[in-house]
Protein backbone atom coordinates (compact mmCIF):
# COMPACT_ATOMS: atom_id res chain seq x y z
CA UNK A 1 0.00 0.00 0.00
CA UNK A 2 1.60 3.64 -0.80
CA UNK A 3 1.81 5.78 1.86
CA UNK A 4 -1.14 7.95 1.62
CA UNK A 5 -0.32 9.37 4.96
CA UNK A 6 1.02 12.88 3.73
CA UNK A 7 2.63 15.50 5.97
CA UNK A 8 1.64 18.10 3.33
CA UNK A 9 -1.81 18.85 2.76
CA UNK A 10 -3.01 20.27 -0.78
CA UNK A 11 -2.90 24.04 -0.95
CA UNK A 12 -6.37 25.59 0.11
CA UNK A 13 -5.87 28.91 -1.25
CA UNK A 14 -5.38 29.04 -5.11
CA UNK A 15 -3.07 31.19 -6.61
CA UNK A 16 -4.19 35.09 -7.09
CA UNK A 17 -7.49 34.75 -5.91
CA UNK A 18 -7.46 35.69 -1.99
CA UNK A 19 -11.08 35.49 -1.65
CA UNK A 20 -10.91 32.25 -1.82
CA UNK A 21 -12.21 30.84 1.35
CA UNK A 22 -9.56 30.27 4.10
CA UNK A 23 -10.84 29.53 7.37
CA UNK A 24 -14.53 31.11 6.79
CA UNK A 25 -17.05 29.39 4.90
CA UNK A 26 -16.42 25.88 5.95
CA UNK A 27 -20.10 24.41 6.15
CA UNK A 28 -20.07 25.47 1.92
CA UNK A 29 -17.21 23.82 0.94
CA UNK A 30 -16.68 21.04 -1.11
CA UNK A 31 -13.84 19.09 -1.72
CA UNK A 32 -14.87 19.12 -5.52
CA UNK A 33 -11.45 17.96 -6.94
CA UNK A 34 -11.48 14.99 -5.13
CA UNK A 35 -15.13 14.25 -6.25
CA UNK A 36 -14.53 14.81 -9.27
CA UNK A 37 -11.25 11.60 -9.30
CA UNK A 38 -13.41 9.59 -7.25
CA UNK A 39 -16.69 9.68 -8.22
CA UNK A 40 -16.96 9.01 -11.94
CA UNK A 41 -15.98 4.98 -11.70
CA UNK A 42 -18.15 4.99 -8.73
CA UNK A 43 -21.31 6.45 -10.71
CA UNK A 44 -20.45 4.64 -13.65
CA UNK A 45 -19.92 0.87 -11.92
CA UNK A 46 -23.40 1.49 -9.89
CA UNK A 47 -25.55 2.16 -12.85
CA UNK A 48 -24.00 -0.17 -15.25
CA UNK A 49 -21.91 -2.72 -13.30
CA UNK A 50 -24.24 -3.69 -9.74
CA UNK A 51 -27.78 -2.16 -10.65
CA UNK A 52 -27.78 -4.75 -13.83
CA UNK A 53 -26.81 -7.11 -11.72
CA UNK A 54 -29.51 -6.40 -9.00
CA UNK A 55 -31.71 -6.19 -12.01
CA UNK A 56 -31.20 -9.68 -12.97
CA UNK A 57 -31.81 -10.88 -9.42
CA UNK A 58 -35.08 -9.23 -9.44
CA UNK A 59 -36.49 -10.41 -13.06
CA UNK A 60 -35.70 -14.18 -11.82
CA UNK A 61 -39.15 -13.02 -10.01
CA UNK A 62 -41.45 -11.76 -12.93
CA UNK A 63 -43.49 -13.86 -14.95
CA UNK A 64 -43.86 -13.60 -18.22
CA UNK A 65 -47.09 -12.96 -19.75
CA UNK A 66 -48.06 -13.29 -23.49
CA UNK A 67 -44.14 -13.77 -24.10
CA UNK A 68 -43.44 -9.96 -22.07
CA UNK A 69 -42.00 -10.38 -18.99
CA UNK A 70 -44.02 -8.51 -16.19
CA UNK A 71 -43.06 -7.08 -13.09
CA UNK A 72 -44.09 -9.29 -10.03
CA UNK A 73 -42.57 -11.16 -6.86
CA UNK A 74 -43.55 -14.28 -7.31
CA UNK A 75 -41.42 -17.32 -6.68
CA UNK A 76 -43.27 -19.29 -9.57
CA UNK A 77 -39.76 -19.10 -12.41
CA UNK A 78 -37.84 -20.73 -8.89
CA UNK A 79 -40.34 -23.22 -8.14
CA UNK A 80 -39.93 -24.19 -11.80
CA UNK A 81 -36.19 -24.25 -12.23
CA UNK A 82 -35.45 -25.85 -9.06
CA UNK A 83 -37.61 -28.80 -9.48
CA UNK A 84 -36.30 -29.77 -12.75
CA UNK A 85 -34.08 -32.50 -12.85
CA UNK A 86 -32.42 -31.22 -16.25
CA UNK A 87 -31.22 -28.22 -13.84
CA UNK A 88 -29.99 -30.25 -11.20
CA UNK A 89 -28.20 -32.31 -13.44
CA UNK A 90 -26.79 -29.68 -15.58
CA UNK A 91 -25.77 -28.04 -12.03
CA UNK A 92 -23.77 -30.98 -10.86
CA UNK A 93 -21.95 -31.52 -14.43
CA UNK A 94 -21.10 -27.96 -14.37
CA UNK A 95 -19.34 -27.75 -10.87
CA UNK A 96 -18.09 -31.12 -11.23
CA UNK A 97 -16.19 -30.08 -14.65
CA UNK A 98 -15.26 -26.83 -13.02
CA UNK A 99 -13.97 -28.25 -9.99
CA UNK A 100 -12.07 -30.91 -12.30
CA UNK A 101 -10.47 -27.94 -14.35
CA UNK A 102 -9.52 -26.12 -11.01
CA UNK A 103 -7.08 -28.93 -9.53
CA UNK A 104 -6.02 -30.68 -12.72
CA UNK A 105 -5.03 -27.11 -14.72
CA UNK A 106 -3.35 -26.12 -11.05
CA UNK A 107 -1.24 -29.50 -10.96
CA UNK A 108 -0.44 -29.50 -14.91
CA UNK A 109 0.69 -25.45 -14.17
CA UNK A 110 2.38 -25.54 -10.86
CA UNK A 111 5.66 -27.69 -12.59
CA UNK A 112 5.87 -25.36 -15.28
CA UNK A 113 5.48 -22.00 -13.42
CA UNK A 114 8.00 -23.70 -10.32
CA UNK A 115 10.50 -24.51 -13.29
CA UNK A 116 10.06 -20.63 -14.70
CA UNK A 117 10.54 -19.33 -11.54
CA UNK A 118 13.91 -21.59 -10.42
CA UNK A 119 15.48 -22.05 -13.19
CA UNK A 120 15.95 -19.69 -15.66
CA UNK A 121 17.59 -16.24 -15.92
CA UNK A 122 15.84 -12.95 -15.34
CA UNK A 123 16.22 -11.97 -18.76
CA UNK A 124 14.74 -15.32 -20.33
CA UNK A 125 11.91 -14.81 -17.09
CA UNK A 126 10.81 -11.72 -18.77
CA UNK A 127 10.36 -13.38 -22.07
CA UNK A 128 8.36 -16.00 -20.89
CA UNK A 129 6.12 -14.03 -18.69
CA UNK A 130 5.43 -11.98 -22.37
CA UNK A 131 4.41 -15.16 -23.84
CA UNK A 132 1.87 -16.20 -21.29
CA UNK A 133 0.20 -12.73 -21.28
CA UNK A 134 0.05 -13.09 -25.53
CA UNK A 135 -2.81 -15.65 -25.60
CA UNK A 136 -4.91 -13.20 -23.62
CA UNK A 137 -4.82 -10.99 -26.75
CA UNK A 138 -5.88 -14.05 -29.44
CA UNK A 139 -9.07 -14.62 -29.61
CA UNK A 140 -10.78 -17.11 -27.70
CA UNK A 141 -12.69 -17.93 -30.04
CA UNK A 142 -10.55 -18.45 -33.23
CA UNK A 143 -8.34 -20.50 -30.69
CA UNK A 144 -11.22 -22.73 -30.39
CA UNK A 145 -12.58 -22.96 -33.41
CA UNK A 146 -8.33 -24.35 -34.07
CA UNK A 147 -8.92 -27.02 -32.02
CA UNK A 148 -11.55 -28.49 -33.33
CA UNK A 149 -9.66 -28.67 -36.86
CA UNK A 150 -7.34 -30.74 -34.58
CA UNK A 151 -9.49 -32.56 -32.61
CA UNK A 152 -12.15 -33.55 -35.44
CA UNK A 153 -12.32 -37.18 -36.40
CA UNK A 154 -10.41 -36.45 -39.55
CA UNK A 155 -8.72 -33.39 -38.27
CA UNK A 156 -4.83 -33.19 -37.93
CA UNK A 157 -4.35 -35.09 -34.58
CA UNK A 158 -5.76 -38.01 -36.02
CA UNK A 159 -3.93 -37.95 -39.45
CA UNK A 160 -1.05 -37.54 -37.53
CA UNK A 161 -1.70 -40.90 -35.48
CA UNK A 162 -2.84 -42.32 -38.49
CA UNK A 163 1.04 -41.99 -39.57
CA UNK A 164 1.55 -44.14 -37.20
CA UNK A 165 -0.27 -46.31 -37.62
CA UNK A 166 -3.12 -46.10 -35.19
CA UNK A 167 -6.80 -46.12 -35.06
CA UNK A 168 -8.49 -42.68 -35.27
CA UNK A 169 -10.23 -41.47 -31.82
CA UNK A 170 -13.30 -39.56 -31.31
CA UNK A 171 -12.11 -36.63 -29.56
CA UNK A 172 -14.14 -33.63 -30.72
CA UNK A 173 -17.50 -33.82 -28.54
CA UNK A 174 -16.19 -35.68 -25.62
CA UNK A 175 -15.29 -34.32 -22.45
CA UNK A 176 -12.06 -34.24 -23.41
CA UNK A 177 -12.24 -31.72 -26.09
CA UNK A 178 -14.38 -29.47 -23.27
CA UNK A 179 -11.00 -29.93 -21.28
CA UNK A 180 -8.56 -29.24 -24.48
CA UNK A 181 -11.19 -25.66 -24.23
CA UNK A 182 -10.81 -25.50 -20.28
CA UNK A 183 -7.04 -25.63 -20.48
CA UNK A 184 -6.76 -22.89 -23.41
CA UNK A 185 -8.60 -20.44 -21.70
CA UNK A 186 -6.99 -21.10 -18.45
CA UNK A 187 -3.52 -22.46 -18.18
CA UNK A 188 -1.82 -19.00 -19.19
CA UNK A 189 -3.64 -17.33 -16.66
CA UNK A 190 -2.72 -20.15 -13.65
CA UNK A 191 0.82 -19.97 -15.08
CA UNK A 192 1.01 -16.45 -14.28
CA UNK A 193 -0.85 -16.43 -11.39
CA UNK A 194 1.33 -19.23 -9.75
CA UNK A 195 4.56 -17.91 -11.25
CA UNK A 196 4.06 -14.52 -9.63
CA UNK A 197 3.61 -15.84 -6.10
CA UNK A 198 6.46 -18.10 -6.45
CA UNK A 199 8.56 -15.53 -7.68
CA UNK A 200 8.53 -13.23 -4.26
CA UNK A 201 9.06 -16.14 -1.90
CA UNK A 202 12.38 -15.57 0.44
CA UNK A 203 15.06 -17.69 -1.53
CA UNK A 204 16.38 -17.83 2.24
CA UNK A 205 13.40 -19.94 3.47
CA UNK A 206 14.45 -22.66 0.29
CA UNK A 207 18.13 -22.36 1.51
CA UNK A 208 17.51 -23.27 4.86
CA UNK A 209 15.40 -26.20 4.29
CA UNK A 210 18.51 -27.54 1.91
CA UNK A 211 21.16 -26.51 4.41
CA UNK A 212 18.52 -28.24 7.67
CA UNK A 213 19.04 -31.26 4.99
CA UNK A 214 15.44 -31.03 3.26
CA UNK A 215 15.83 -33.39 0.32
CA UNK A 216 14.64 -31.77 -2.79
CA UNK A 217 10.55 -32.75 -3.39
CA UNK A 218 10.48 -32.25 0.65
CA UNK A 219 11.38 -28.79 0.28
CA UNK A 220 9.09 -28.78 -2.23
CA UNK A 221 6.04 -29.54 -0.81
CA UNK A 222 6.88 -28.52 2.74
CA UNK A 223 8.39 -24.93 1.93
CA UNK A 224 8.10 -23.84 -1.48
CA UNK A 225 4.26 -24.61 -1.86
CA UNK A 226 2.82 -23.72 1.34
CA UNK A 227 4.69 -20.36 0.80
CA UNK A 228 3.10 -19.78 -2.40
CA UNK A 229 -0.76 -21.41 -1.32
CA UNK A 230 -2.11 -17.40 -1.58
CA UNK A 231 -1.29 -17.66 -5.25
CA UNK A 232 -2.03 -20.88 -5.72
CA UNK A 233 -5.68 -21.11 -4.44
CA UNK A 234 -6.27 -17.61 -6.30
CA UNK A 235 -5.12 -19.46 -9.81
CA UNK A 236 -7.33 -22.32 -8.93
CA UNK A 237 -10.28 -19.46 -7.78
CA UNK A 238 -9.83 -17.75 -11.28
CA UNK A 239 -9.63 -21.10 -12.83
CA UNK A 240 -12.85 -22.29 -11.57
CA UNK A 241 -14.93 -19.06 -12.03
CA UNK A 242 -13.66 -18.77 -15.87
CA UNK A 243 -14.50 -22.66 -16.53
CA UNK A 244 -18.08 -22.36 -14.45
CA UNK A 245 -19.02 -19.63 -16.23
CA UNK A 246 -17.53 -20.77 -19.81
CA UNK A 247 -19.75 -21.61 -22.49
CA UNK A 248 -17.68 -21.86 -25.71
CA UNK A 249 -15.72 -24.92 -24.91
CA UNK A 250 -18.74 -27.14 -23.69
CA UNK A 251 -20.83 -26.52 -26.55
CA UNK A 252 -18.24 -26.06 -29.57
CA UNK A 253 -15.34 -28.76 -28.29
CA UNK A 254 -17.49 -30.80 -25.88
CA UNK A 255 -20.68 -30.98 -28.15
CA UNK A 256 -22.79 -29.34 -25.76
CA UNK A 257 -23.96 -32.26 -24.24
CA UNK A 258 -24.80 -32.98 -21.28
CA UNK A 259 -25.48 -29.50 -20.79
CA UNK A 260 -23.33 -27.09 -18.54
CA UNK A 261 -25.17 -23.83 -16.77
CA UNK A 262 -23.82 -21.17 -18.84
CA UNK A 263 -25.30 -23.05 -22.15
CA UNK A 264 -28.65 -23.46 -20.28
CA UNK A 265 -28.30 -19.77 -19.82
CA UNK A 266 -27.28 -18.82 -23.48
CA UNK A 267 -30.17 -21.44 -24.88
CA UNK A 268 -32.47 -20.48 -22.47
CA UNK A 269 -31.90 -16.06 -23.65
CA UNK A 270 -31.37 -16.51 -26.87
CA UNK A 271 -34.44 -19.03 -27.65
CA UNK A 272 -37.15 -16.47 -26.53
CA UNK A 273 -38.45 -14.25 -23.65
CA UNK A 274 -37.62 -16.78 -21.10
CA UNK A 275 -35.18 -14.30 -19.41
CA UNK A 276 -36.56 -14.84 -15.70
CA UNK A 277 -35.69 -18.41 -15.86
CA UNK A 278 -31.97 -17.67 -16.93
CA UNK A 279 -31.96 -15.08 -14.25
CA UNK A 280 -32.75 -17.78 -11.81
CA UNK A 281 -29.58 -20.06 -13.22
CA UNK A 282 -27.62 -17.18 -13.65
CA UNK A 283 -28.55 -16.42 -9.73
CA UNK A 284 -27.40 -19.64 -8.47
CA UNK A 285 -24.25 -19.69 -10.64
CA UNK A 286 -23.41 -16.11 -8.45
CA UNK A 287 -24.17 -17.75 -5.55
CA UNK A 288 -22.29 -20.60 -5.81
CA UNK A 289 -19.38 -19.01 -6.98
CA UNK A 290 -19.38 -16.37 -3.81
CA UNK A 291 -19.72 -19.59 -1.85
CA UNK A 292 -16.76 -20.77 -3.89
CA UNK A 293 -14.62 -17.68 -3.52
CA UNK A 294 -15.18 -16.92 0.05
CA UNK A 295 -14.18 -20.59 0.87
CA UNK A 296 -11.36 -20.35 -0.88
CA UNK A 297 -10.06 -17.23 0.01
CA UNK A 298 -10.39 -18.13 3.87
CA UNK A 299 -8.63 -21.67 2.78
CA UNK A 300 -5.88 -19.36 1.43
CA UNK A 301 -5.24 -16.91 4.70
CA UNK A 302 -6.01 -19.74 6.48
CA UNK A 303 -3.78 -19.17 9.83
CA UNK A 304 -1.38 -16.79 7.75
CA UNK A 305 -0.58 -13.38 8.39
CA UNK B 1 24.98 -33.06 -9.79
CA UNK B 2 24.28 -35.08 -13.09
CA UNK B 3 21.08 -35.84 -11.32
CA UNK B 4 20.21 -32.37 -10.35
CA UNK B 5 21.02 -31.88 -14.37
CA UNK B 6 18.78 -34.39 -15.19
CA UNK B 7 16.05 -32.96 -13.56
CA UNK B 8 16.31 -29.37 -14.84
CA UNK B 9 16.31 -30.95 -18.49
CA UNK B 10 13.42 -32.39 -17.23
CA UNK B 11 11.74 -29.31 -16.09
CA UNK B 12 12.86 -27.70 -19.16
CA UNK B 13 11.01 -30.05 -21.65
CA UNK B 14 7.78 -29.87 -19.31
CA UNK B 15 8.03 -25.99 -19.89
CA UNK B 16 8.79 -26.21 -23.17
CA UNK B 17 5.37 -28.70 -23.47
CA UNK B 18 3.02 -26.11 -22.07
CA UNK B 19 4.56 -23.61 -24.35
CA UNK B 20 3.75 -26.11 -27.24
CA UNK B 21 -0.31 -26.35 -26.41
CA UNK B 22 -0.28 -23.16 -25.39
CA UNK B 23 0.49 -21.89 -28.96
CA UNK B 24 -0.79 -24.50 -30.35
CA UNK B 25 -4.01 -23.46 -31.65
CA UNK B 26 -2.42 -19.24 -32.29
CA UNK B 27 -0.17 -21.47 -34.76
CA UNK B 28 -3.05 -23.37 -36.09
CA UNK B 29 -5.34 -20.33 -37.12
CA UNK B 30 -2.20 -18.83 -38.67
CA UNK B 31 -1.76 -21.53 -40.31
CA UNK B 32 -4.98 -22.54 -41.53
CA UNK B 33 -6.16 -19.40 -42.81
CA UNK B 34 -3.40 -19.72 -45.59
CA UNK B 35 -4.38 -23.18 -46.36
CA UNK B 36 -6.84 -23.88 -49.49
CA UNK B 37 -8.74 -26.76 -47.67
CA UNK B 38 -11.91 -26.36 -46.15
CA UNK B 39 -11.05 -29.05 -43.48
CA UNK B 40 -7.45 -28.90 -42.90
CA UNK B 41 -5.61 -32.20 -42.39
CA UNK B 42 -2.29 -34.15 -42.73
CA UNK B 43 -0.50 -33.47 -45.05
CA UNK B 44 -1.27 -29.54 -45.04
CA UNK B 45 -2.82 -28.32 -48.88
CA UNK B 46 -1.48 -25.70 -50.46
CA UNK B 47 -0.72 -22.13 -49.83
CA UNK B 48 -4.17 -19.96 -50.60
CA UNK B 49 -5.57 -16.68 -49.86
CA UNK B 50 -8.76 -17.33 -50.75
CA UNK B 51 -10.14 -17.35 -47.43
CA UNK B 52 -8.70 -13.42 -46.55
CA UNK B 53 -10.18 -12.92 -50.29
CA UNK B 54 -13.74 -14.30 -49.44
CA UNK B 55 -14.04 -12.19 -46.14
CA UNK B 56 -12.72 -9.12 -47.65
CA UNK B 57 -15.52 -9.42 -50.62
CA UNK B 58 -17.91 -9.95 -47.24
CA UNK B 59 -19.80 -6.54 -46.26
CA UNK B 60 -21.02 -8.62 -42.85
CA UNK B 61 -17.25 -8.74 -42.31
CA UNK B 62 -16.51 -4.87 -43.19
CA UNK B 63 -19.51 -3.82 -41.14
CA UNK B 64 -18.47 -5.60 -37.90
CA UNK B 65 -14.53 -4.79 -38.55
CA UNK B 66 -16.04 -0.78 -38.43
CA UNK B 67 -18.57 -1.60 -35.35
CA UNK B 68 -15.36 -3.06 -33.77
CA UNK B 69 -13.33 0.06 -34.14
CA UNK B 70 -15.97 2.55 -33.14
CA UNK B 71 -16.63 0.21 -29.92
CA UNK B 72 -13.16 -0.10 -29.34
CA UNK B 73 -11.95 3.21 -29.59
CA UNK B 74 -14.78 4.83 -27.56
CA UNK B 75 -14.65 2.06 -25.03
CA UNK B 76 -11.01 2.83 -24.83
CA UNK B 77 -11.36 6.41 -24.44
CA UNK B 78 -13.94 6.19 -21.56
CA UNK B 79 -12.62 3.24 -19.70
CA UNK B 80 -9.34 4.81 -19.63
CA UNK B 81 -10.89 8.36 -17.94
CA UNK B 82 -12.66 6.20 -15.44
CA UNK B 83 -9.73 3.80 -14.84
CA UNK B 84 -7.56 6.90 -14.52
CA UNK B 85 -9.60 8.66 -11.81
CA UNK B 86 -10.08 5.61 -9.89
CA UNK B 87 -6.43 4.80 -10.13
CA UNK B 88 -5.52 8.30 -8.92
CA UNK B 89 -8.06 7.90 -5.80
CA UNK B 90 -6.58 5.14 -4.73
CA UNK B 91 -3.12 6.36 -4.85
CA UNK B 92 -3.98 9.14 -3.41
CA UNK B 93 -7.18 9.56 -0.68
CA UNK B 94 -7.76 7.12 2.28
CA UNK B 95 -11.82 7.10 2.99
CA UNK B 96 -14.41 4.87 4.61
CA UNK B 97 -15.48 2.15 2.51
CA UNK B 98 -12.93 2.37 0.16
CA UNK B 99 -12.39 -1.43 0.31
CA UNK B 100 -15.85 -1.50 -1.51
CA UNK B 101 -15.09 1.45 -3.79
CA UNK B 102 -11.58 -0.84 -5.37
CA UNK B 103 -14.05 -3.87 -5.61
CA UNK B 104 -16.41 -1.99 -7.40
CA UNK B 105 -13.78 -0.93 -10.00
CA UNK B 106 -11.83 -4.25 -9.94
CA UNK B 107 -15.25 -6.77 -9.80
CA UNK B 108 -16.45 -6.89 -13.55
CA UNK B 109 -14.15 -9.06 -15.18
CA UNK B 110 -14.43 -11.76 -13.01
CA UNK B 111 -17.77 -12.14 -12.90
CA UNK B 112 -18.88 -14.83 -16.06
CA UNK B 113 -19.44 -13.83 -19.07
CA UNK B 114 -22.88 -14.97 -19.86
CA UNK B 115 -23.90 -13.82 -16.18
CA UNK B 116 -22.68 -10.16 -17.55
CA UNK B 117 -24.22 -10.75 -20.44
CA UNK B 118 -27.56 -11.51 -19.34
CA UNK B 119 -27.72 -8.70 -17.02
CA UNK B 120 -26.31 -6.16 -19.15
CA UNK B 121 -29.08 -7.64 -21.68
CA UNK B 122 -32.19 -7.45 -19.27
CA UNK B 123 -31.14 -3.87 -17.98
CA UNK B 124 -30.45 -2.47 -21.31
CA UNK B 125 -33.72 -3.63 -23.08
CA UNK B 126 -34.98 -1.80 -20.13
CA UNK B 127 -34.01 1.55 -20.64
CA UNK B 128 -34.42 0.96 -24.50
CA UNK B 129 -30.68 0.80 -25.57
CA UNK B 130 -30.27 -2.88 -26.40
CA UNK B 131 -29.10 -3.96 -29.88
CA UNK B 132 -28.08 -0.44 -30.21
CA UNK B 133 -24.12 -0.31 -30.32
CA UNK B 134 -24.17 1.56 -27.62
CA UNK B 135 -25.59 -1.25 -25.59
CA UNK B 136 -21.60 -2.64 -26.51
CA UNK B 137 -19.92 0.31 -25.57
CA UNK B 138 -21.46 0.68 -22.41
CA UNK B 139 -20.78 -3.19 -21.11
CA UNK B 140 -17.27 -2.79 -22.41
CA UNK B 141 -16.34 -0.12 -20.54
CA UNK B 142 -17.74 -1.72 -17.24
CA UNK B 143 -15.13 -4.45 -18.06
CA UNK B 144 -12.28 -2.63 -19.46
CA UNK B 145 -12.12 0.45 -16.72
CA UNK B 146 -10.80 -2.41 -14.35
CA UNK B 147 -7.78 -3.03 -16.63
CA UNK B 148 -6.80 0.72 -17.65
CA UNK B 149 -6.89 1.33 -13.74
CA UNK B 150 -4.49 -1.67 -13.15
CA UNK B 151 -2.39 -0.62 -15.42
CA UNK B 152 -2.27 3.26 -14.59
CA UNK B 153 -2.64 2.24 -10.73
CA UNK B 154 0.52 0.75 -11.40
CA UNK B 155 2.22 3.53 -12.95
CA UNK B 156 1.55 5.42 -10.27
CA UNK B 157 2.83 2.89 -7.34
CA UNK B 158 6.33 3.90 -8.73
CA UNK B 159 5.58 7.94 -8.14
CA UNK B 160 6.52 9.32 -4.66
CA UNK B 161 3.15 10.89 -3.57
CA UNK B 162 5.68 14.26 -2.00
CA UNK B 163 6.70 14.74 -5.57
CA UNK B 164 2.73 15.98 -5.36
CA UNK B 165 3.06 17.59 -2.18
CA UNK B 166 6.43 19.05 -3.56
CA UNK B 167 4.38 20.76 -6.51
CA UNK B 168 1.37 22.17 -3.82
CA UNK B 169 4.36 23.84 -1.66
CA UNK B 170 5.81 25.30 -4.81
CA UNK B 171 2.31 27.43 -5.00
CA UNK B 172 0.66 24.67 -7.64
CA UNK B 173 -3.36 24.27 -6.93
CA UNK B 174 -4.58 20.92 -7.70
CA UNK B 175 -5.63 21.30 -10.55
CA UNK B 176 -2.38 22.22 -11.70
CA UNK B 177 -0.12 19.64 -9.47
CA UNK B 178 -2.31 17.16 -11.36
CA UNK B 179 -2.17 19.23 -14.94
CA UNK B 180 1.87 19.42 -14.65
CA UNK B 181 2.67 16.46 -12.30
CA UNK B 182 0.45 13.65 -12.19
CA UNK B 183 -0.46 13.44 -16.13
CA UNK B 184 3.01 13.30 -17.49
CA UNK B 185 4.55 11.17 -14.90
CA UNK B 186 1.17 8.89 -15.99
CA UNK B 187 1.36 9.52 -19.51
CA UNK B 188 2.94 6.59 -20.58
CA UNK B 189 0.59 4.30 -18.39
CA UNK B 190 -2.62 6.60 -19.80
CA UNK B 191 -1.30 5.31 -23.86
CA UNK B 192 -0.57 2.06 -22.60
CA UNK B 193 -4.25 1.76 -21.05
CA UNK B 194 -5.67 3.41 -23.93
CA UNK B 195 -4.35 0.19 -26.64
CA UNK B 196 -5.17 -2.35 -23.51
CA UNK B 197 -8.83 -1.46 -23.14
CA UNK B 198 -9.11 -1.26 -26.77
CA UNK B 199 -7.45 -4.77 -27.17
CA UNK B 200 -9.83 -5.86 -24.34
CA UNK B 201 -12.60 -4.53 -26.29
CA UNK B 202 -11.76 -5.96 -29.82
CA UNK B 203 -11.85 -9.46 -28.40
CA UNK B 204 -14.86 -9.80 -26.07
CA UNK B 205 -17.30 -11.41 -27.76
CA UNK B 206 -20.06 -12.97 -25.39
CA UNK B 207 -21.45 -9.63 -23.71
CA UNK B 208 -21.38 -8.09 -27.24
CA UNK B 209 -22.88 -11.54 -28.48
CA UNK B 210 -25.76 -10.95 -25.70
CA UNK B 211 -27.09 -6.48 -26.30
CA UNK B 212 -25.73 -6.07 -29.41
CA UNK B 213 -28.28 -7.57 -31.43
CA UNK B 214 -27.94 -6.67 -35.07
CA UNK B 215 -24.87 -4.54 -34.93
CA UNK B 216 -22.06 -7.61 -34.73
CA UNK B 217 -18.92 -6.77 -33.89
CA UNK B 218 -16.27 -8.46 -35.27
CA UNK B 219 -15.56 -11.63 -32.09
CA UNK B 220 -19.95 -11.82 -32.45
CA UNK B 221 -19.38 -12.12 -36.06
CA UNK B 222 -16.71 -14.74 -35.23
CA UNK B 223 -19.73 -16.45 -32.96
CA UNK B 224 -21.59 -16.59 -35.11
CA UNK B 225 -19.90 -18.03 -38.14
CA UNK B 226 -19.03 -21.03 -35.26
CA UNK B 227 -22.59 -21.67 -35.05
CA UNK B 228 -23.08 -21.88 -38.51
CA UNK B 229 -21.71 -24.36 -41.32
CA UNK B 230 -17.89 -24.64 -40.78
CA UNK B 231 -16.05 -21.70 -41.93
CA UNK B 232 -12.27 -21.35 -42.32
CA UNK B 233 -12.83 -17.68 -43.20
CA UNK B 234 -12.84 -17.99 -38.75
CA UNK B 235 -8.81 -18.07 -38.93
CA UNK B 236 -8.23 -15.48 -41.59
CA UNK B 237 -10.44 -13.20 -39.44
CA UNK B 238 -8.83 -14.04 -36.08
CA UNK B 239 -5.21 -13.70 -38.12
CA UNK B 240 -6.12 -10.44 -38.61
CA UNK B 241 -7.72 -9.68 -35.21
CA UNK B 242 -4.52 -11.04 -33.71
CA UNK B 243 -2.24 -9.22 -35.60
CA UNK B 244 -4.07 -5.98 -34.35
CA UNK B 245 -4.62 -6.58 -31.19
CA UNK B 246 -0.69 -7.51 -30.80
CA UNK B 247 0.01 -4.39 -32.47
CA UNK B 248 -1.86 -2.53 -30.10
CA UNK B 249 -0.25 -4.98 -27.06
CA UNK B 250 3.49 -4.25 -28.08
CA UNK B 251 2.67 -0.16 -28.45
CA UNK B 252 1.56 -0.78 -25.22
CA UNK B 253 4.51 -2.53 -23.88
CA UNK B 254 6.64 -0.13 -25.55
CA UNK B 255 5.35 2.71 -23.94
CA UNK B 256 5.76 0.90 -20.23
CA UNK B 257 9.23 0.24 -20.63
CA UNK B 258 9.71 3.94 -21.89
CA UNK B 259 9.41 4.75 -18.27
CA UNK B 260 13.18 3.26 -17.44
CA UNK B 261 14.44 6.10 -19.61
CA UNK B 262 13.06 9.96 -18.35
CA UNK B 263 14.35 10.70 -15.15
CA UNK B 264 11.54 10.38 -12.83
CA UNK B 265 12.28 13.69 -11.15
Amino acid sequence: MMSNKLKVSPPVVTDGSAAQLRGGRRGLRLPWYGFSFSMPILIWQLVFFVFPLAFLVAISFWVVRNFRMVPAFEWLNWNYMLSRGFFWDAYAHTLAMAAGAAVLISVVALPCAYTIAFKFRESVKQLIVLLLITPFFTSYLVRTYSWQVFLSDNGILNAALGQFGLEPLAMLNTAFATYVGYFTLCLPLVVLLQLFSLMYIDRSLIEAAHNLGCGRMRTVFLVVVPSARIGIVVAALFCFILTFGDFVSPLYLGGGQPPTLSTLITDTTKSGQQWPRAAVIATMMIVTLLITAFAAVRFAYRRRA
Amino acid sequence: MNEHRLINLVLRSYVVLVFVFIFTPIAGSVVFSFNIDRFPSLPLGGFSLHWYETIAADPAVWQAFKNSLMVGVVVSLVSTVLGFTAAYTDFRYQFFGKSIYMALALLPPTIPVVIMGLAMLAFLSRVGLSGEIYAVMISHVVMCAPFAMAVIRMRLAQMDPNIEAAAWNLGANQWKAMRFVILPFTAPSIFAALFVTMAVSFDEFAVAWFVSGLNETVPVRILNTLQGQVSPTINAIGTIVFITTMTLVILAQLLLMRRHKPATA
